[in-house]
């Protein structure tokens, strides 16, 4: 059983903070990982991503094959869409939908929705708004990572809080919190989409 | 013992546990995380191993061959670009030889992700006839640095590691090998070895050259190149480096064709002959140019090698899982189209950055000479030359925008301007202005100082508080050398100040310095965490 995540976003919109949680949750589960970053230039405000592979068997390829990824957890719109050649047929796509425009020619936010909903399977929901609501801007991309937590084969919420503890202990009680409260709070709205 | 790597960061603990005493270095992607990684290890912290950044990759290189003189293992890493400014001793450093290991990694960056190109370091490596590893994965990595050392002291000349960025920046889980200690000091045995002089270097180079079929043979037989049977021998399959796993990743249940997997060079002879005998054509799979494709198919093509030459495989830019697929016939299942309203979304510089006060005031200073006379460089001020400045022309190599605007100046371009950052004057900016100064060349030279090294995350710069000293040092008159404050507030006194330096018509500096705002935020934070504990 494998899962392979396409994650997307933004330089600076905290992607791999999202990788490095799922990455630690899968190895307390005693999966293998294998996660290619983009690092370098493209950090500056760029398109990022990064391929992050989970799986009970050895893993061989550090990037997903097109048409193979399971999900494309995107943390802006316009870059869930980037990434399309990578999902499966029956794979998802969980994406935030804040917009963040750093570039002349971004298209309008209703052309972005629209041809995101011309796609099989999506989830979409305002990470930014839920981040704000909890009082927390910047943990929207917890509120992602929580809303991508139904599609994690093998990796459970209390994995991926494990995962968050260990990553953020060093920066104290408090910032463990935040973050888990951000995740519950993406999944407890995406499961409530799916219960509808 | 196991520990999540990237691979830049597995050959950092290879080498930290291989017993290295030193790695130097100029930061540049996809390498600068080995470096990074042995600056914040506990264990090489306490061990005081070397790891302050270098001023450029030439003066990194010649300290790890010092290391090495000194009978210590030494480790220098650089970026692709890197290993061009430190060629002229990498080269020599193969007829010297070394005393204590050397080992050469050079992270290469096919696709140019960050990068003006997409240069393969295996040339580098064959130019000058030494061992060269290439790991196919993370535990490779970690184990060929590791391993590397023992090459190095074994053979009595420096070892290459090659590395591109997909392997560079991807994590998976290495198992780690039980630390050993350092070398001690130790003079060379020879102790004309390292004389280059041309009666000397005659005998320094017939050695290296009497080692080549001693290399060949550790090859052919190298834990790190395999011959894997295979039953299909209408082809044989050559994989080199990160392609393995490509290859693999195509045949999870094992492949059909005999492989030769090749991770150490120069290539293993007797394992690439035997494939070629026992298969009708050859398919090389390798990740940068194609070297080895071309070295076995030879000139006048006796061999039938497919790869990049022929368009099995892209001709350009790195491999991936579907370009593999494709050569060897296998169905590819790409999703939907990317639509085309996704525009492309280039690296931009950052809200608050000093660069924008910079770009804004040349700009307007440069209104009436016309465009095409700034001679830039690399850093995040390259940045300048998209949307919406436009202000620059030139990025070519570091430091390339001094003696780039004298020589144009030289062809009656007057004035030309240089625009630089900090850490690229000091990394190879100086020796240009020494030139200009010299001729006392009509060139206007910003030297764009944030105080940081920010395209590569904000190292240190070696330049910090020394830059007027230098350019004074170097003989810029003190009168026309300027330090002005690059904010929104002093915009027209920083247009006037250019202005009235452009209608000079000798050398000057002009360094507006603000520190980069991430650096900033960074050095905040790391105060603050210092703080707490
Ligand atoms: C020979 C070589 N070494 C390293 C690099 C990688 N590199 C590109 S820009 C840069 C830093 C430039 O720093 P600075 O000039 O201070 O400009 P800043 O990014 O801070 O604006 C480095 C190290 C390179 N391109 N070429
Ligand atoms: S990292 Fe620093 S130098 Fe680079 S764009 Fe941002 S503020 Fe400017």
């Amino acid at each position: 059983m494998k899962t392979d995540i396409i994650l997307a976003g933004v330089g600076g919109q905290g992607i791999l903070s999202i990788a490095a949680a799922i990455g630690t949750a899968a190895l307390n589960n005693e999966l293998y990982i294998k996660q290619a970053e983009t690092h370098g230039m493209s950090q500056r405000g760029g398109a990022v991503v990064s391929h992050l592979r989970i799986s009970d068997k050895p893993i061989y390829s550090d990037l997903i094959s097109e048409g193979e990824a399971d999900l494309i957890l995107a943390v802006e719109p316009l870059e869930a869409l980037r990434y399309l050649p990578y999902l499966a047929t029956k794979g998802y796509i969980v994406t935030n939908t804040t917009p963040f425009v750093n570039i002349p020619d971004y298209p309008t936010a209703e052309e972005i929705m629209k041809q995101l909903h011309q796609q099989t399977h999506l989830v979409a929901i305002d990470a930014d708004k839920v981040a704000e609501d909890l009082g927390n801007k910047l943990a929207s991309n917890m509120v992602m990572l929580g809303a991508a937590a139904r599609f994690l084969n093998h990796i459970d919420l209390t994995a991926l809080e494990k995962g968050i503890a260990e990553l953020f202990s060093r920066k104290g009680e408090e910032v463990v919190k935040a973050n888990v409260d951000a995740i519950h709070a993406g999944k407890t709205l995406v499961d409530k989409q799916f219960q509808d | 013992m196991q520990k999540v790597l990237l691979g830049a960061e597995a050959i950092a603990q290879g080498a930290i546990d291989g017993g290295m005493s030193g790695v130097y270095a100029y930061p540049g992607t996809p390498s600068t995380e080995i470096t990074e990684y042995i600056q914040s290890n506990k264990y090489a912290r306490e061990q005081k191993l070397h790891s302050m950044w270098s001023t450029n990759e030439k003066t990194a290189m010649e300290s790890a061959l010092g290391m090495a003189y000194a009978g210590k293992r030494a480790m220098v890493c650089m970026k692709h670009v890197g290993l061009n400014v430190a060629a002229d001793c990498f080269m020599n450093a193969a007829v010297t030889g070394v005393n204590g290991g050397m080992i050469v990694t050079v992270a290469d960056d096919p696709s140019m992700h960050s990068s003006q190109n997409e240069q393969d370091s295996r040339y580098y490596g064959r130019f000058a006839q030494i061992p060269i590893l290439e790991p196919s994965n993370q535990q490779e990595a970690y184990d060929m640095a590791y391993a590397a050392f023992d090459l190095s002291e074994e053979f009595g000349v420096p070892v290459m590691i090659r590395i591109t960025t997909r392997l560079a920046h991807s994590r998976a889980v290495v198992q780690l090998s039980p630390v050993r200690s350092q070398n001690s000091l130790k003079l060379p045995d020879d102790p004309r070895q390292f004389v280059l002089l041309p009666n000397i270097a005659r005998k320094q180079y017939r050695k290296l050259l009497a080692g080549q079929s001693l290399f060949e043979e550790k090859s052919n037989t190298s834990p790190f190149n395999q011959y894997h049977e295979g039953t299909d021998k209408t082809m044989g399959i050559i994989a080199c480096g990160i392609s393995m796993n490509y290859l693999m990743e195509k045949f999870p249940e094992g492949c059909p064709y005999p492989v030769v997997k090749v991770s150490q060079y120069p290539l293993p002879r007797k394992l690439v002959t035997r494939l070629s005998e026992e298969t009708g054509y050859l398919l090389v799979l390798e990740e940068g140019y194609p070297i080895i494709e071309e070295l076995i198919k030879g000139y006048l093509e006796k061999e039938q090698v497919k790869g990049r030459l022929d368009g099995t495989l892209p001709r350009d830019g790195e491999l991936n899982p579907d370009h593999v697929a494709k050569a060897l016939g296998l169905p590819v299942h790409k999703g939907n189209d990317v639509p085309s309203l996704v525009a492309n979304r280039p690296p931009a510089l950052c809200v608050g950055c000093s660069h924008h006060d910079v770009f804004k005031a040349l700009n307007e200073a440069l209104k009436e000479l016309g465009d095409g006379r700034v001679f830039s460089d690399i850093g995040c001020y390259t940045m300048g030359a998209l949307e919406p400045y436009h202000s620059i022309n030139t990025c070519v190599d570091m430091g390339a925008s001094i003696t780039m605007a004298k020589g144009a100046a030289d062809a009656g371009l007057i004035p030309a301007i240089a625009l630089i950052g900090d850490s690229t004057f000091t990394h190879s900016g100086i020796t240009g202005l020494l030139d200009a100064v010299v001729e006392n060349s009509p060139i206007t030279i910003i030297i764009s100082d944030n105080e940081s090294t920010s395209m590569t995350g904000g190292q240190e710069s070696s330049a910090k508080g020394r830059i007027e000293a230098i350019c004074e040092g170097v003989g810029v008159l003190p009168g026309h050398i300027h330090v002005v404050l690059p904010v929104k507030k002093n915009h027209e006194s920083l247009v006037k100040l250019i202005k009235d330096e452009l209608n000079y018509p000798g050398v000057s500096v002009i360094i507006p310095r603000r520190i980069c705002v991430q650096k900033n935020r960074r050095d905040i934070k790391i105060k603050q965490v210092a703080k707490s504990i």
